[in-house]
This record gives structure tokens, C-alpha cells and sequence, in this order.
């Protein structure tokens, strides 16, 4: 089994929270994790990915090859087109649809949605809208998780484990609102993949 | 026991912490400042009361760490490379008192410059003062290196050096931990020379340094970190340093068919790399960063080779490695898939909205433009070095922390009408004091915009030293009361900068203006906290 996922976003969209999540199911499975950040001056705003690994073997580099990623989870559309030529030919880019618009030359609304359609194999959803929908936008980045797990490699039983170890701190109804969050993202997919 | 899954420089703080550590000494700096912020965050300094507060900056960290091994006990300095300038007199020097209780010194170099203003590696400093360096290829061998690293260095007597780069310190892996030691007591050298550096004592230290360098290669010449992995194929010998051997192996997932000699501790290990040139018909070096290894085996060999490097594009002689680059230079194809849209724009880094710096360039640039040619900003290394970028474009140098004031002040004695400086806070007090000294002592014609959000920003929201005590240092330095200025940063207050600025600007002496507002990170933290 191995997994090489790339996450990206806007620095301050909070990609990281997705890795933890996945990492702690993974660590939980005894499989070999391994996860590369971005910390520093490009959390300002700027681009932000995180490479994650996981293997039921050890783990050379903490950098995932181009063209070898099987996942791509990206919180913004653009930001999971500048990874998707890491993507093999089988990988999946699973994308939050709404726009991240603080540089001047954004691409156009119809040109960043010719540029999505040319990637095969995607899952496109608005997950604040999801979030909302579920009772708060604090849950999107669990949405956006959600509509990932099926193809993590991980159970889904196992990441709602994950969910309950880590948001059980913070009480029941905070996890109830994970896990509803989680399968909220899960069911966009199902209807994509089946 | 079970693994903890720990970001490199985590895993660093860790073994310090398991290794009997009695105090961590540093200055913020990416890719370094997460080692120093575990051990501040752990139960273990608490209880077993760790020093770990912020220094001003790398050197006088630098020093802390070998007056705390002076006095008998176990410290850790760390920094990001180019602190290393910062550290260099008291680091070089170091060596050459040599140590009593364990120091390491942690170097994380930045490849690439995701977060620097150059991609030095520190490697040659630990070279250039003669101290054993390790160089960890993983999370786990971070943490072992830095744990064996306090032993070696006492029993050598010697500060050791550990060197990572920008990949290992913000990835995370799983690491086991090794039994926890108990700090030292207090005790001191038993020689009354050793760290008097005089002339007398020095040329002393000196033959006993070189004597040293001896045993640190035949250290080298053992050490569980200098691995040599035979291959069948001898056509080529690769000697892979740090995370270039991941690079590497990442492309040989069912194990590489030449032999690697898997670099981790310095100096190099003569005998091995000569054995190794003796059964192969050319090298190969990866490394991370200078071509170090490159370039001493040409003097280290026995006989001519073809050594493979940076020196001949082998691989790019700038950058960070990563898999693909090392598979391009083994000739394996580039999968491409899919190509990166164009539409694809590059985002880069920017101030937050509502953050004090952008009120502070709103109202020096309505000043700065009045002036045209006669005038120019001279900036410095923090969050507000972005505004070089649109909108703003309001900065014309960034060197090193705490030359926005000097090179402002030697430009103005060149003849620059209107010399304005922009530094924050914490870089003031890390380098810009002394700069304003010389201003003040020379009167020179500048205007000096210590722009303090109370923290030290770009790297996350640690505590500034000056907190607080910003005029008072000023004034303390020399500066007239009369030109000096707090404000605050704030749209409604736009008008009285302007004003302020335009009159200190037309001062022919020093002034400075501190537009005063908390960063909102920082303050966004707290009140979740």
C-alpha cells in the first residue's frame, strides 16, 4: 500500500489540518508517514502545498516525483491545477471550487473552468456552501477530507476514528459536527466515482 | 515505546531535551525556529527549568550557549544559515576554547531560498572552525545525531556542528526516542587557560585543535552515520550526503545497482572515500547545497577520477535537490501526465490586510513619491521586506538584518538627500542598534521608520527582545527627543504620518518615527488562546 497525496491551497486556508487528520489515521495503522510543510514567509498569503506520504514500507524522500502523486487535495481551484502535473495517470485532483482571488492577474472564470475540464479524473465541490449547509464554514476543510477518502487508502471507519480522537477533546457535538461534515464530502464523491 | 510523528526540527528538540539539556539559545529564523519552540512548549523545560527564551540575536545566543558549557552544562544554540554570519566571531572562536559541557550547534540551511536571501551552506563554517559535523538524511537519524552529538562532544571537548536543510526541518516523520539523561551539575574546566583566548593561550589551542582533527576522521572513518552500501556496478561509485541519498534511493526503489557511500558525519572519511575510489571507474556526489564534497575529494583522492557533481551540471549548481532533478541526472524520463495549465499564475507571499506595515507604506509612499530621485528606502528582513512588492514598491535594498539603517546612513553621506530606513522592531534590536549609533554619532541626514507590530512577525509571532522599550533604547542611544515619534498605523491616523514624515524627512539629522500597532496575527493567537 502507498499513498503519495499532495495538499494545496492559500497560505491561512488551513491545508495542514486536512495532514493531520489523515496522518493520524495513518500513524494509528502503523503505516510509515512521511509529510513535508511549507513554513515561513510564503504562509503570507502566498501558495502553500504539503507532500504527504504513506506506506506500509519505509519512506526514502519526503518529496513526492512528478507524475507519481496518486492524490491531490487543494482548497482552491488554481492551486490544485499547479499540482496536477504532479498527479500520475490514474491520480485524482480533488478540488474546492471557489476562487482564492488576492493576486491581479487571476485567471478568468470560463478559462480556469476550461482548464479544470481538461483533468479526467476530479471531484469539484464547493465546500463552504457544503459547510454551511452542515451548521458551520469552520467544518469545511473536513468536507473537502471527506470527499477524499475515497481515495486515501485509509478506511473510512479509520478517519472516523481519526476524527474522534482528535476533536473528542473538544466534546461530543464538535465531533458529531466532524463526522456529518466528513460524510457530507464523502456522499459528493460517491456520486462522482459510482 | 511508541513513535512520535515529529517535524525534523521537532525531532531535534526532542533528542536535546532526552540528551540532558540545560538550556536552548537562538534567535527566530526558517527554517529553524520550530527546535527552540518545541523545548519553550514542553513540559520538561517547565519542571526541569530549561533556559529557553529568545535571544536578541544569533551571537549573543551563540555566546549564552558556550558560557552555559563553560559552566559545565549541556546547550543548544540554533540558527537558520545566514545566522551563522550572525554567530560566526563566537562560533569560530568556540573551537578554538573548545568546550565543557555538550554544545551543539544547530544550522538549517534554506536551498533554494524558500525563506532567505541566499542559499550559503553551513557546512563550510563547521569546516572553517574545524568542528565534527553531522548531517541527518531523516527525521530519526536527526534525533539520534543530536542525542550522540552531546556525548561527542563533551568526550572531544569540542562545540559539534548539525546541519539540516529546509526539507527536513518542516517534514515530518515517525521517530523513537532513547532514554532520558539527567542534566549535568555544575562543574568547570580544570584548565584556567582554556577560554582566555589571549595570543599566549590562543597558539596552545590552536596545535591542540589541529591535533584533534586526527581523531575526528578516523571518527568519521567508523561512524554508524558514514554507511557504505555495496552494488554490483562498479562503472560508478555514488557518495550521496543528508537527504540527497533519499533523492537517490527514491529512484532505486528495489536498491541502487552501483555502490553508495551514504555521507552523515564530518570531516569526510579519507580511507573509505579512497577504498571506494579504488573499486569504481568515476563518482558521483549528491549533495545539498555547495559542492563541498565535490571539491575536497579532489584533494583528498589518491588517484584522478571523473567526479560527477554540481561543478559539471551533473545536477544544477543552484537549488534544492529533489527526486526528480536526481532521476533526470540518472536519466530516468520525467513522467508528465498532465503539464500545469497555464492559466496557472504565480501567488506570491503578501502583507495581511489590515496588518500596521501597509498603513505605514500607504503614508511613506504619499511622501517618498513627492521626491522622486532624491529619494530612496532602504529596507530590511521581516514581513514588511513584501512591501518591495506591488502596490506598494516601496524598497530599494534588503541585504541583512540591521542594514536598512547603515546603508541608508552611508548613502546619505554619499550625497542622498532623502535617506528613509524601514526596519521592524525585533530586527532593530537584533542589528539595527548599533547602526543607529553610527547615524547618531555622525549626525547623518536620515529618517529611520521603525515600524513595530510587538513581535517578531515573519516568523511566526515570537517574542521581540525591545518589546516595550523601543524610544527608550532610542533615546538611550542618543537620539533628540524632538525627532523621535510614536504613532500609531491606522487609516484615520494617515494624515499625521504624512505630516510627521514630510517634516522629519526635511531634517538634516537623525530621526526616527516608530508607527506602533500589534501584528494582527500575533494578536488574533492571543485571543484565541
Amino acid at each position: 500500500m502507498k499513498r503519495d497525496i499532495i495538499l494545496s491551497g492559500v497560505g491561512g486556508q488551513g491545508i495542514l489540518s486536512i495532514a493531520a487528520v489523515i496522518g493520524e489515521a495513518a500513524v494509528h495503522q502503523q503505516l510509515y508517514m512521511k509529510q513535508a510543510e511549507v513554513h515561513g514567509m510564503s504562509q503570507r498569503g502566498g501558495d502553500v502545498q504539503s507532500n504527504l506520504r504513506i506506506s506500509d514500507k519505509p519512506i526514502y524522500s519526503d518529496l513526492i516525483t512528478r507524475g507519481k502523486a496518486d492524490l491531490v487535495i487543494s482548497l482552491e481551484p488554481m492551486e490544485g491545477l499547479r499540482y496536477a502535473g504532479w498527479l500520475s495517470s490514474d491520480g485524482w485532483l480533488v478540488t474546492n471550487t471557489t476562487p482564492y482571488i488576492n493576486i491581479p492577474d487571476y485567471p478568468a472564470e470560463d478559462a480556469l473552468k476550461t482548464a479544470l475540464d481538461a483533468v479526467h479524473k476530479k471531484i469539484m465541490l464547493d465546500v463552504d456552501r457544503i459547510a454551511k449547509e452542515v451548521g458551520s464554514s469552520r467544518v469545511s476543510n473536513i468536507v473537502m477530507l471527506g470527499a477524499a477518502s475515497p481515495f486515501l487508502g485509509i478506511s473510512y471507519e479509520e478517519i472516523t476514528d481519526g476524527i474522534r480522537r482528535i476533536f473528542g477533546r473538544k466534546g461530543e457535538a464538535i465531533v458529531n459536527l466532524n463526522l456529518k461534515a466528513l460524510a457530507a464530502g464523502k456522499a459528493v464523491a460517491d456520486t462522482i466515482i459510482t | 515505546m511508541d513513535k512520535l510523528l515529529l517535524l525534523g526540527d521537532e525531532a531535534i528538540a526532542q533528542a536535546a531535551l532526552d540528551a540532558g539539556l540545560s538550556g536552548i539559545y537562538a534567535y527566530p529564523g526558517t527554517p529553524s525556529t520550530e527546535i527552540t519552540e518545541y523545548v519553550q512548549s514542553s513540559e520538561k523545560a517547565k519542571t526541569d527549568n530549561i533556559h529557553c527564551r529568545w535571544s536578541a540575536n544569533e551571537k549573543t545566543a551563540m555566546e549564552a550557549a558556550l558560557g552555559m558549557s563553560f559552566a559545565g552544562k549541556r546547550s543548544m544554540v540554533c540558527m537558520k544559515h545566514v545566522g551563522v554570519n550572525v554567530a560566526a566571531d563566537a562560533f569560530i572562536n568556540a573551537a578554538m576554547t573548545g568546550v565543557v559541557g555538550g554544545l551543539v550547534v544547530v544550522a538549517a540551511d534554506d536551498p533554494s531560498m524558500h525563506s532567505s536571501q541566499n542559499e550559503q551552506d553551513s557546512r563550510f563554517y563547521g569546516q572553517f572552525a574545524m568542528v565534527p559535523i553531522f548531517e541527518p538524511s531523516n527525521q530519526q537519524e536527526a534525533y539520534d545525531m543530536v542525542y550522540d552529538a552531546f556525548e561527542l562532544s563533551e568526550s572531544l571537548g569540542t562545540p559539534v556542528m548539525l546541519r539540516i536543510t529546509t526539507r527536513l526541518a518542516h517534514s515530518r516523520a515517525g521517530v523513537s526516542r532513547r532514554p532520558e539523561k539527567q542534566q549535568n551539575s555544575l562543574h568547570y574546566s580544570d584548565n584556567p587557560r582554556q577560554f582566555v583566548l589571549l595570543p599566549v593561550n590562543a597558539r596552545v589551542n590552536y596545535v591542540k585543535l589541529l591535533a584533534k582533527q586526527r581523531d575526528y576522521i578516523l571518527l568519521s572513518e567508523t561512524s554508524v552515520y558514514n554507511d557504505y552500501i555495496d552494488g554490483n556496478d562498479h562503472t560508478r561509485g555514488i557518495i550521496a550526503a543528508g537527504i540527497a541519498f533519499n533523492y537517490l534511493m527514491e529512484n532505486y526503489p528495489d536498491g541502487c545497482p552501483y555502490p553508495v557511500l551514504k555521507v552523515g558525519q564530518y570531516p569526510l572519511p579519507e580511507k573509505r572515500l579512497n577504498s571506494m575510489a579504488e573499486t569504481c571507474d568515476e563518482l558521483i556526489v549528491i549533495e545539498e547545497g555547495y559542492p563541498l564534497i565535490e571539491d575536497s575529494l579532489r584533494g583528498l583522492l589518491h588517484k584522478g577520477l571523473k567526479i560527477d557533481g554540481r561543478r559539471n551540471e551533473f545536477l544544477p549548481r543552484t537549488g534544492e535537490l529533489t527526486p526528480d532533478i536526481v532521476g533526470k541526472a540518472f536519466g530516468f524520463p520525467t513522467i508528465t501526465s498532465m503539464v500545469v495549465s497555464e492559466v496557472v499564475k504565480m501567488r506570491p507571499p503578501s502583507l495581511c490586510t489590515g496588518c500596521g506595515h501597509r498603513d505605514m507604506f500607504e503614508a511613506l509612499n504619499e511622501v517618498y513619491l513627492e521626491k522622486g530621485e532624491d529619494s530612496k528606502i532602504f529596507g530590511d528582513i521581516g514581513c514588511y521586506t513584501l512591501g518591495y512588492l506591488p502596490p506598494f514598491k516601496a524598497m530599494h535594498t534588503c541585504v541583512d538584518m540591521g542594514s536598512s539603517i547603515t546603508m541608508a546612513k552611508g548613502a546619505a553621506d554619499a550625497g542622498l538627500k532623502y535617506a528613509v530606513a524601514v526596519i521592524g522592531d525585533s530586527t532593530f534590536t537584533h542589528s539595527g542598534m548599533t547602526s543607529l549609533l553610527d547615524a547618531i554619532n555622525d549626525q547623518s541626514p536620515i529618517t529611520v521608520i521603525i515600524s513595530d507590530n510587538e513581535t517578531t512577525g515573519m516568523t511566526g509571532g515570537q517574542d521581540s527582545a525591545g518589546t516595550g522599550r523601543i524610544e527608550a533604547i532610542c533615546l538611550g542611544l542618543g537620539i533628540e527627543p524632538e525627532h523621535l515619534h510614536v504613532l500609531v498605523p491606522l487609516k484615520k491616523n494617515q494624515e499625521e504620518m504624512v505630516r510627521v514624515l514630510r517634516d522629519e524627512m526635511s531634517y538634516k539629522g537623525v530621526s526616527v518615527i516608530i508607527p506602533r500597532r500589534e501584528c494582527i496575527q500575533t494578536l488574533a493567537r492571543k485571543k484565541k488562546s
